[in-house]
């Protein structure tokens, strides 16, 4: 078997950044002294005068994108998910959400695979914090296919965006020709009669391999990847939960206010079925290897696998 | 205009501003006051605007940082044309486009919406910016608060246009010296405010908020200056041209009852003669 090519999302959000370029003209990227870890030092080699260095100032980068976006600009602000969505949850909500403004932040370094670094900078939250702003919509791609993809439409979106990618290098699994991005339509990646696994992120490919495992085991997994959690695509959700009966969210985010929840609230208006929700369980991360990470908060296939099965037999 | 003109244009959007605040039952009328001049000013005389042409691209930017002085903003723009002064009356009521605080998606002749305080000035500074990337001539202008500069965020937009050299930036403090809890020096002094701007690599010019002459100087100046962005300091008196609000901090975001509204109106109908 060829060895699975990966690549981390952050350096899809940067080469994509740097592919739109020339197309567009009036595309502007921020930083705030991170552009060598958000990788958006290959837009600022071949655009420089279209790069923004905010220096350590979150707030007024979101603010300054605001103010370029109302002149028809198309900003993108970079920095780590905890800064972006976290320090500067107010200047998004306030000054680029309310008016409603063309401006795209792109998170990078978010959930718990920032490792090292540990808790201060692994952000959880962001999902959550991201989704209760109207007219926000919130997109996690799952490989560098999908992410370059996501930046791509993002171009030809007009509205607020909030795009999360991770450090960690991710498998590449949307690698096929017939692979179409489409904002809030999920994908089905592999039918299932059992139970429904729906992914975001680096998620996905953890739980096609769980999948995999939970087949030898004689559990049939239907795995869903929703790339956009707002707004959701509750229509497939339903139809799957519909089949399978059995729901299980995925996602490297707190299991307050992420995918989770979000799955929930379509799920319990409209066809309640159980559900496990696999995430962080409200508790802070820590220093670590983003593999060592994964594994500890249960979101690598063998934790994925383990915890579906139990819930599978629990409740089939 | 001519300095008597820009008086009595003042005094119409003071008259604006206590009629909608009245109306609303709630509102911010001291500070709207203090700025009422100083918006006459940019909005008849300083800025390049047209309200037949709201969405100008080349047109002057203009953003209310101290959003709060709405009632302000919104008499400004009535009397220059944008929408009807009669709707000032609205202000703040359910279904009204005149919010609480301003809303630019649904205001004719609002740049930016704002109102959390220390968030304007990098929206102007993101347009300055805009100008100079994209070779455009317009200017962009903010106004805040003596009160509102205690924000960390303020002095991140004032680093980066200082740094960057925004020389189509102007920013406007409304120093009228009160903030909800008290005088400015007693809350968390902001002062010395010209000092701060200065260190900032700001242009600085201090004027009297009130005098048409001294701001005609100062904006004359501020379009002269090269490499830097400019600071004007106006000297303000919160509540200006109602005699029982005038430096009264209890008047920061209190509406006048009937009898109050009829005393302030005679104050500023006496102006007029």
């Amino acid at each position: 078997m060829p060895e699975i090519k990966k690549i981390a999302t952050r350096e899809s959000y940067g080469n994509a950044l740097a592919e739109c370029g020339a197309e567009y003209k009036n595309l502007v990227v921020l930083d705030a002294d991170l552009a060598a870890a958000t990788k958006t030092g290959v837009f600022k080699k071949a655009f420089p005068e279209r790069h923004i260095d905010c220096g350590i100032a979150e707030c007024n980068m979101v603010g300054i994108a605001a103010g370029l976006a109302t002149t028809g600009m198309i900003p993108f602000v970079s920095s780590f998910a905890m800064f972006a969505a976290g320090r500067a949850f107010e200047q998004v909500r306030n000054s680029v959400g309310y008016p409603h403004l063309n401006v795209k932040i792109g998170a990078t370094h978010a959930g718990v695979t920032v490792g090292e670094d540990g808790a201060s900078h692994q952000c959880n939250e962001d999902i959550a914090l991201m989704r209760t702003i109207p007219g926000m919509v919130v997109i996690c791609p799952s490989d560098d296919i999908e992410a370059k993809a996501a930046v791509h439409a993002a171009m030809e979106y007009n509205g607020p965006m909030y795009l999360r990618f991770g450090r960690a290098a991710v498998p590449v699994i949307n690698d096929n020709p017939e692979y179409h991005f489409e904002i809030g339509k999920g994908v089905v990646l592999k039918e299932g009669k059992d139970v429904t696994l729906v992914a975001t992120g680096g998620c996905v490919s953890a739980s096609l391999e769980a999948a995999e495992q939970l087949k030898a085991q004689g559990i049939d997994a239907e795995i869903i990847n929703i790339h956009t959690i707002k707004p959701l695509d509750s229509e497939l959700i339903i139809k799957s939960a519909t089949k399978t009966g059995l729901v299980v969210t995925v996602e490297e985010h707190s299991v307050i206010g992420g995918l989770g929840s979000a799955v929930a609230d379509a799920l319990s208006e409209n066809h309640p079925v159980l559900m496990k929700k696999i995430g962080v369980n409200d508790v802070f991360g820590e220093s670590g290897t983003a593999a060592q990470l994964l594994h500890k908060f249960g979101l690598d296939a063998e934790g994925i696998c383990q915890s579906v099965t139990e819930f599978y037999k629990k409740n089939k | 205009m001519n300095k008597l003109e820009l008086e009595k244009t003042a005094n119409e959007i003071r008259k604006g501003i206590v009629t909608a605040v009245h109306s609303a039952k709630a509102g911010h009328p001291g500070g709207s006051l203090s700025a009422a001049d100083i918006m006459a000013y940019l909005y008849f005389e300083e800025m390049n605007v047209d309200p037949k042409n709201a969405k100008d691209e080349n047109r002057d930017r203009f953003v209310l940082s101290k959003g709060h002085v709405a009632p302000a903003l919104y008499s400004t723009l009535a009397n220059r044309g944008y929408f009807p002064v009669e709707d000032l009356k609205t202000l703040r009521k359910l279904g009204s486009y005149l919010q609480g605080h301003p809303c630019m998606q649904h205001v004719p002749g609002v740049d930016m919406s704002s109102g959390s305080l220390g968030q304007g000035l990098s929206a102007a500074v993101g347009m300055a910016l805009s100008a100079k990337m994209r070779g455009k001539d317009y200017r962009s202008y903010a106004l805040c608060g003596d009160g509102e500069i205690e924000e960390g965020q303020i002095w991140e937009a004032a680093m980066f246009a200082g740094f960057r050299k925004l020389d189509n930036l102007v920013v406007i403090v409304d120093n009228n010296g009160l903030q909800i809890d008290g005088k400015v020096d007693e809350v968390c002094s902001p002062y010395p405010i010209a000092d701060k701007f200065a260190a900032f690599n700001f242009h600085v010019i201090c004027v009297d908020g009130h005098d048409f002459d001294d701001l005609k100087r100062a904006f004359d100046e501020a379009k002269t200056v090269k490499g830097m962005p400019t600071a004007i300091i106006a000297k303000t008196v919160k509540g200006k041209g109602v005699s029982f609000m005038e430096n009264q901090v209890a008047w920061h975001g209190t509406a006048p009852n009937d009898e109050q509204y009829e005393i302030a109106m005679k104050d500023l109908e006496r102006m007029d003669k």
